[in-house]
């Protein structure tokens, strides 16, 4: 092409500027197809609290309520295993909860509002399977020092009745406790805070 | 034949192909020494067809629903006149596909394939890799059973654990919910039905049309146009068609028997191609009491397992797996060795392609094995040895003693 003539400062400015122009709007395209993927409104108001009666739940038994989609489990702790818990804290990464995977209102070592009642979300922190209920004392596979817990069979990470993860499993945190708040004696509202607490 | 010669005049004034068809077939000069190995491109770029063609079939009757997708899957195998055959042929050939281009890629390995001036033929076919890794992995989600629920909440996680908040954002994206949902099917749907196959067609094509710009590469590792007569016909050279096509033929005779084989009597080999528990459906409050992903994700798998988290964070497992899949991109600058071919290679690499081929097989089978124990131990050290492979490249392939190379091709 002949560039007799032409105003190159002009041709370039011109270049640059569509340039530029045309780039951000390819940029202001891409926001729309982006947030698009993000959770939809409908996908957002299906996290509304349930409620969970567990009345006719035994003693060393576990049950299941969904919440948000996950799966949240009500664990009927026998004073058995509650009189284990605190032996358990040496082989813990977290014996005491410090990491914020609970409401402020649950505290020690039963990490429970009532401490027979243990409530969380059954989804390991490591990469988010769904522990199995391991109630037996001393099993084969788990070592005789087993107290009751949860064993991931995914990646192995193992947790006692109170969620709390041994030392060596590979998830990082405690399994986490959602915000809940007792109705009566045996039923609960899992999703909101207890009246007065801050969370 | 004037006529039809009349027709193709008619064509080529207007669009190249008699040119296309010269450059890429034709006149498209392969060295005559291609052997065995040598099967496994054209067989992939079948299967890719195989592929799309059934997928195509399979999404006239799947429902990318959550409450309907196994349902709709089971129809077809049940209800919709030869769906079992459809279905089989694509599961089963996704599998066969990986096979396939695990032995192309192990050729490359082989006969220093991504070595100068072929680093972008490799860098397309590894983009390939892992795009199919994406589809493949994209279309386990589908049949929406136990499996792909829960294959998808871990490889999803993943994303998760990158750190400085932004990984749960991510996995919240990618998932479209704060689990895998309806939504998660619904897209992963369109991205393997439409999306990802797109990219795998336009990388296909970039990875042929840089082979041919560079020519293929063979088993002795000469550059056979070096060699050329007057007419500039390298002298080892044959043409593409009819020599290799009508040879390839041969080698997809042989595959789709084997294939065939499995297909008929053990679609899903025993549980290693369709997991057992992907026949029950997908049930978000339950995981599976033993949960792999298919066996040509398991050597990554057990990378991810072998790495302990660091400082109460799952990434460094993370970042791991996806080095373990950097690395392989790498390999052409990594490898300082004089000569392509094992052939003409010293023993220290052959010894080093044996032990990370043992490693990638061993890391295999350990991805598929329960967490913990003696199993951990081992994913650790084959995860050494699948490292050094790459981190020790540079210095072995130096140090080792090569052979001459010939001038020209050898046969044998």
């Amino acid at each position: 092409m002949s560039k007799e003539g032409v105003d190159l400062g002009r041709r370039r400015f011109l270049t640059a500027t569509t340039t530029v122009v045309g780039g951000a709007g390819v940029v202001a395209a891409l926001v729309p197809f982006i947030t698009y993927m993000t959770p939809s409104a409908r996908a957002r108001a299906a996290g509304a609290p349930v409620e969970a009666d567990f009345s006719k739940l035994e003693p060393g038994k576990v049950m299941t309520i969904e919440w948000r989609k996950k799966p949240v489990w009500i664990v009927y702790r026998t004073e058995q295993n509650m009189a284990d818990l605190p032996t358990l804290n040496k082989a813990l990464a977290d014996p005491a909860s410090k990491v914020p995977q609970q409401p402020a209102y649950v505290k020690g070592d039963a990490r429970a509002i009532k401490p027979t009642y243990a409530v969380m979300i059954g989804i390991c922190t490591h990469l988010g399977c769904s522990p199995t209920y391991r109630p037996e004392m001393g099993p084969a596979d788990l070592g005789a020092d087993w107290k009751g817990g949860f064993y991931c069979p995914c990646h192995g990470s193992k947790f006692d009745l109170s969620g709390r993860v041994y030392v060596g499993a590979p998830a990082p945190t405690n399994l986490v406790v959602p915000p809940h708040k007792y109705l009566s004696e045996t039923k609960i509202m899992i999703g909101v805070d207890q009246e007065g607490a801050t969370a | 034949m004037s006529i039809a010669k009349g027709f193709m005049g008619w064509v080529d004034a207007r669009f190249p192909l008699t040119k296309m068809w010269n450059e890429h077939l034709a006149e498209y000069y392969a060295p005559k020494n291609f052997n065995f190995w040598y099967f496994f491109g054209s067989l992939a770029l079948m299967m890719l067809v195989m592929q799309i063609v059934t997928g195509i079939f399979l999404t006239m009757n799947y429902k990318p629903d959550a409450e309907l997708a196994f349902a709709s899957v089971e129809y077809i195998m049940r209800d919709v006149e030869w769906g079992w055959l459809i279905r089989y042929l694509h599961s089963t050939g996704a599998s066969a596909f990986f096979i396939v281009v695990y032995l192309h890629m192990f050729r490359g390995l082989m006969y220093g394939s991504f070595k100068k001036p072929r680093e972008l033929v490799w860098i397309f076919g590894m983009l390939i890799y892992v795009a199919l890794m994406a589809e493949a992995f994209m279309g386990y989600l589908l049949p929406w059973g136990q499996m792909s629920y829960w294959g998808a909440q871990v490889i999803i996680s993943l994303f998760g654990t990158i750190p400085f908040g932004i990984g749960e954002p991510v996995a919240e994206w990618i998932r479209g919910d704060f689990v895998i949902a309806d939504a998660t099917l619904n897209r992963f749907f369109a991205f393997h039905v439409i999306a990802v196959p797109m990219i795998l067609l336009m990388l296909v094509v970039a990875h042929i049309i840089a082979l041919h710009e560079v020519g293929s590469n063979n088993p002795d590792g000469v550059e056979i146009k070096k060699n050329k007569d007057k007419n500039g016909i390298p002298l080892d050279g044959i043409p593409f068609h009819p020599y290799y096509s009508v040879k390839d033929i041969v080698g997809v005779v042989v595959f789709l028997i084997l294939f065939s084989v499995v297909l008929f009597f053990t679609p899903d080999l025993w549980g290693w191609f369709l997991e057992k528990d992907n026949f029950i459906p997908a049930n978000p409050l339950k995981t599976p009491e033993h949960i792999v992903p298919l066996w040509y994700f398991t050597p990554f798998y057990a990378i991810l397992r072998a790495v302990p988290p660091i400082l109460g964070s799952q990434f460094p497992g993370v970042a791991a797996m996806a080095m373990a899949i950097v690395f392989l991109f790498l390999v052409p600058w990594l490898d300082r060795s004089p000569v392509k071919s094992i052939r003409y290679r010293g023993g220290i690499y052959k010894i080093a392609l044996t032990f990370f081929v043992i490693s990638f097989l061993v890391l295999g089978w350990l991805g598929t094995q329960p967490a913990g124990g003696i199993y951990l131990i081992l994913s650790q050290i084959f995860s050494i040895v699948y490292f050094a492979f790459f981190i020790l490249m540079p210095w072995y392939t130096m140090i080792d003693k090569t052979k001459p190379v010939p001038e020209r091709v050898t046969e044998k």
